[in-house]
């Protein structure tokens, strides 16, 4: 039978190479007895070779080796003391099998030996150091179950037999505790005996199963060591780069020779790539296939029926995946027959087939590999989990009231969550799915629950093909390249001239865009990457300026320029003054501050500015010389001056509009739009350049203390990126909230140019009351700013009210509520009223004041209340002592007015 | 004959530097660095030395003297360190000098804070003194070296 000596050959590689490693191991575990790792690994040797010599029929073998392998159980489940006595007898153990392998290597049979002695000593050690168990028998499959590293799995007998439907679950079962009892006889024989299945069927599973191991030690294959392929992998990654690079060279070339060359180079290397990145890539189906017997034996153990279904076995990974989805993968599975499935019992109750389905599906999908693990169980108790977390201290009572179902869902997810009531053998082992989802994500992976009560629960990994090379979308921001793992990638949204100015908000200071009505926070780069930097680092000059102008307002810009011509008016009419300083300065005003520190540095190649800053320059002489004019007390002249400055007022209005709409035509917003862990944001970007296929590459020690970066690359330039860690990179900006938060303020400081860079910083509405007093309301306070004429007020019983929005506004005069000491002039006053409409609960007043002066955003201390009703104190604002108005207060002192006005009606 | 010893020597300002040139792996010119936002100051970036990714540290902040005058483009001595190679910008690069081990004396007790450790000693040659580098020092714990230079 060649087919049959193959499989001995194969056995005899394998063996003797597991032999040698055994040789070391045990001698190692003598000097660590407890070592855990290194007693695995022995047990799973001698495991791999008494069940490969069972099949085999090296009765022999199989007999010494499965003492050995008791022993090793009882060593590994710490029920027995590793002693210079059992390390002997183990040694003993491996030359027996060395031995015996070197005969079926020469001879073909195990050969003439009585091993007997050592199987006796063997016992002995078993007998003697163990303690009293009753049924020591099934705990090495248990073990194997867990453990099951084998390196070459293959299908049982009974396994085959089930997925072929040729028989029970349930029989196999008995035939293997039958076995496990001490039933020397296989379990196909058993099974044929005991009438449960034909012995034709047992022939044609032997068929399979001898096919899957043949296969795998077919001639055609070779054993390569992991570390040459990842070695050959780098230097795929090398050439990749370089032919990137040959690439950009010939791009700007005509000589055709070295185009067509270079074309050639070009497709053979992503054709090794493709090679080499196939031979690290396994089928799935190599770590799937021992959970049909890892779901039998949870089954039996919790006393559910269950039936294991798959599909997409062939889909393939990447090595190191493979590794590291294996644990995860196992714990899902174990957990879905633990905790998913319901008893056959319960089942029944509720109109299901006894026996519970598992269904496992891989398959590709946008360059992942998708794994779906269903289960037609209970699906999750959602309220369980809820008190569960809530018991836990997890979760808060308010929390959990107001989470959804998807939320509670992730709950499960949490470090130290588990609904299990009692610790079965399966639940509480150390493996929760917080590990699940940690190891998940470390591979850039993803997980996600699905459930239906009653219907079950689908568990959904998204796993990366391969680790080495990914697709990452590049970014610039401040003139650096930057890559972005494209799994994290959702969408890109880019903002364009208007829409860039409107679709950017702000939620308490936080930018924010508006995606399909879901509020969508977003996360400047440049900001981030500055945030932990040095000062001088984060100089203005420094700062990228597309963030700040797309919050900037230049309508705001323009009005505050606009109140000069109001000043003036204001001057010349006696009402104000004003320094020459002031006025002759011009990078004292708002625009001015604004125009020599970052304006023409950011916007100086936009040959308006120019313009604008000589206008600018004018206007301030002529104010000026309007000042000085009037203080020597020549009106006449001031009044011929003052006509001059409108014009320039409005040559600076038009220049600022045509700035803007250069500015914000030309300054467009990149959002990349991504997930970090179950969260959406926005990152804003300078530039978005392409999507490429990166290598990655690990960083230095020293830099791995930045978690914002998962590692670098070489772009096709030769140039180093960063590759940005966008979990991390998310974590950074709420992290650093508050610097994020100031990094905001300031820059609305710099747009409105107020005094900037300290803390407590408010706006201000600063308004002329009577004659000479200034007030502040605060600018939160005020809803909107109104004009109304004077024969649009109303009375209706003692008060005067306003027809406002359809609605019958109140008005209250401040300076009357305050019993400001002023002329009477507001009824013969031509001008219209001013008014400033305060909202509460739905309903407006109109506080009516004297004069609007200003708009400022000033940090001050205000010096408690004086005993007026309705001011909450002084402050120093604009260096000028100023009333700080408290609307409450003053609506409250109103009302109590209103009886004395009503007597006076 | 006494025992002798090759250095890779190379300039900081004025400051005259070796390192033992079996810890150097190569000089080269200067290479464009990627930097690398929100790490110590004294890591200047990632350069692409043959497809390998390697960080720049820059001695003249490691050793806290002046910064480089505009337009001086630093030069990379490659170093071989446990955790790889690391290139150590310097201003310019000397002549590789056998000296003897007699020149050599611990460094001068008025040594400040961690300079005491970057400089393990100093030769004394026809030339001047030739500061001997501890480059494993050089390129390890960045981070509290910063956290040192910011407390000052």
């Amino acid at each position: 039978m060649n087919n049959s000596d193959d499989i001995v050959k194969d056995f005899l590689v394998e063996s003797y190479e597991n032999l040698d490693r055994l040789d070391r191991d045990l001698v190692e575990l003598e000097k660590q007895p407890s070592d855990q790792e290194i007693l695995a690994s022995i047990f799973r040797t001698i495991h791999t070779i008494k069940g490969t010599s069972g099949f085999l029929a090296f009765g022999k073998l199989e007999a010494v080796t499965h003492v050995g392998e008791n022993l090793l159980a009882r060593l590994r489940d710490g029920q027995l003391t590793l002693s210079p006595e059992i390390t002997t007898a183990l040694l003993a153990l491996v030359d027996a099998v060395r031995q015996m392998l070197g005969s079926i290597d020469t001879a073909g049979n195990e050969g003439e030996r009585n091993d007997q002695e050592l199987i006796a000593t063997l016992t002995g050690l078993l007998q003697t150091k163990a303690e009293p168990i009753p049924a020591p028998g099934p705990a090495p499959v248990k073990e194997e179950a867990q453990q099951n590293d084998l390196p070459r799995p293959v299908p049982n007998i009974g396994d085959i037999l089930i997925s072929r439907g040729a028989v029970k679950v349930s029989e196999v079962s008995e035939a293997l505790e039958q076995q496990n009892a001490g039933d020397p006889r296989h379990v196909g024989e058993i099974l044929v005996e005991k009438g449960a299945v034909k012995p034709q069927d047992v022939l044609e599973a032997l068929n399979v199963q001898q096919q899957a191991r043949g296969q795998s030690a077919s001639d055609s294959t070779i054993r390569v060591d992991v570390s040459l392929l990842d070695q050959l992998m780098n230097l795929v990654g090398e050439l990749v780069l370089a032919r990137n690079q040959i690439l950009q060279f010939t791009n700007s070339t005509e000589e055709s020779g070295l185009l067509a060359t270079s074309q050639r180079l070009n497709l053979l290397t992503t054709e090794l790539q493709e090679g080499v990145m196939k031979t690290r890539m396994q089928p799935i189906g190599n770590i799937w296939s021992k959970f049909p017997r890892t779901v039998r034996d949870v089954a039996l153990g919790c006393g559910k029926q269950v039936r294991i279904e798959m599909e997409g076995k062939e889909t393939e990974l990447d090595k190191t995946i493979i590794e590291a989805i294996k644990d995860p993968l196992t714990h899902i599975v174990r957990n879905s027959v633990d905790h998913g499935i319901e008893s056959p019992e319960a089942r029944t109750a509720a109109g299901k087939n006894p026996e519970g389905r598992l269904f496992l599906r891989a398959f590709h999908e946008g360059g992942q590999v998708n794994i779906e693990i269903t289960d037609d169980g209970a699906g999750l108790d959602y309220e369980k989990i809820r008190s569960k977390a809530m018991q836990k201290a997890l979760i808060s009572a308010d929390q959990a009231a107001r989470m959804t179902e998807r939320e509670i869902t992730n709950l499960i997810f949490l470090p130290g969550f588990s609904t299990a009531e009692t610790v079965t053998n399966v639940s509480g082992r150390g493996v929760g799915m917080d590990v699940v989802k940690t190891n998940i994500e470390k591979i850039g992976g993803t997980v996600d629950v699905q459930s239906k009560p009653g219907q079950g629960s689908t568990v959904r990994m998204k796993i990366p093909l391969t680790l080495a090379i990914i697709p990452a979308l590049v970014v610039t921001t401040a003139g650096d390249r930057y890559a972005i793992p494209q799994v994290s990638l959702l969408e890109l949204v880019r903002l364009e001239g208007e829409q860039a100015r409107k679709g950017i908000e702000l939620v308490n200071g936080a930018p924010v865009h508006r995606l399909r009505g879901q509020l969508l926070p977003l996360v400047y780069l440049n900001r981030e990457l500055k945030a932990g930097a040095k000062a001088q680092d984060a100089a203005p000059s420094q700062t990228t300026s597309s963030s700040k102008w797309a919050l900037l307002d230049f309508a705001q810009a323009r009005d505050k320029h606009q109140q000069w011509i109001g000043r003036l008016r204001q001057l010349l009419d006696g009402k104000t003054t004003m320094t020459v300083e002031q006025a002759g300065s011009p990078t004292e005003c708002a625009l001015g501050k604004w125009l020599y520190s970052a304006g023409l540095k950011d916007y100086g190649d936009i040959a308006e500015m120019q313009v604008l800053e000589a206008t600018h320059k004018r206007f301030h002489e002529h104010i000026r010389e309007v000042v000085v004019l009037k203080a020597n007390g020549n009106q006449g002249q001031a009044e011929r001056e003052f006509s001059n400055v409108e014009p320039v007022s409005k040559k600076i209005i038009e220049l600022l509009t045509i700035v803007g709409g250069k500015v914000l035509g030309s300054q467009n917003v990149n959002i990349v739009v991504l997930q970090a862990d179950d969260r959406q944001f926005g990152l804003v970007v300078d530039d978005i350049n392409d999507t490429e296929e990166i290598v990655v590459k690990p960083l230095s020690k020293q830099l791995k203390s930045v978690n914002t970066y998962a590692g670098a690359t070489i772009m096709g330039d030769g140039r180093v990126a960063l590759i940005l860690d966008v979990l991390g990179l998310a974590q950074r900006a709420n992290v650093v909230s508050e610097v994020r938060d100031r990094a905001v303020t300031e820059n609305e400081e710099r747009q409105t140019a107020a005094a900037a860079g300290q803390d407590g910083c408010r706006t201000v509405l600063l308004f002329q009351n009577g004659e000479r007093e200034r007030m502040a309301i605060e600018l939160s306070q005020v809803a909107r700013l109104e004009e109304f004429a004077h024969d649009a007020i109303e009375i209706a019983g003692s008060r005067e009210v306003v027809q406002y929005r359809g609605q019958i506004m109140p008005l209250v005069r401040v300076s009357e509520v305050l019993q400001t000491t002023r002329q009477k002039t507001a009824d013969s006053d031509p001008r219209a009223l001013q008014v400033v409409v305060y909202s509460e609960n739905g309903h407006s007043v109109g506080l009516v004041i004297d004069r609007i002066l200003d708009i400022v955003e000033e940090s001050f201390q205000i010096q408690p209340n004086t005993g007026r009703q309705g001011v909450l104190g002084t402050a120093v604002i604009q260096q000028r002592t100023t009333g700080v108005l408290d609307v409450r207060g003053l609506l409250a002192a109103a009302q109590s007015r209103e009886i004395p006005m009503a007597a006076h009606a | 004959m006494a025992n002798t010893q090759q250095f890779c020597t190379f300039f900081l300002k004025d400051q005259f530097f070796g390192i033992p040139v079996e810890q150097v792996q190569e000089v080269l010119k200067y290479q464009e660095t990627t930097r690398v936002p929100l790490v110590p100051e004294v890591i200047r970036g990632l350069i692409n030395l043959r497809g390998q990714i390697v960080m720049a540290v820059d001695l003249r902040r490691r050793l806290h003297i002046e910064e480089r005058p505009e337009g001086m483009l630093p030069v990379n001595v490659v170093v071989r360190t446990q955790e790889g190679p690391v290139s150590l910008l310097v201003d310019s690069i000397g002549d590789v000098v056998e000296v003897k081990e007699e020149t050599f004396e611990d460094p001068p007790q008025t040594l400040e804070g961690d300079m005491r450790t970057l400089i393990a000693g100093v030769h004394k040659l026809d030339q001047g003194l030739m500061h001997v580098l501890n480059t494993e020092r050089a390129c390890e714990s960045l981070e509290r070296t910063e956290a040192l230079a910011v407390d000052k």
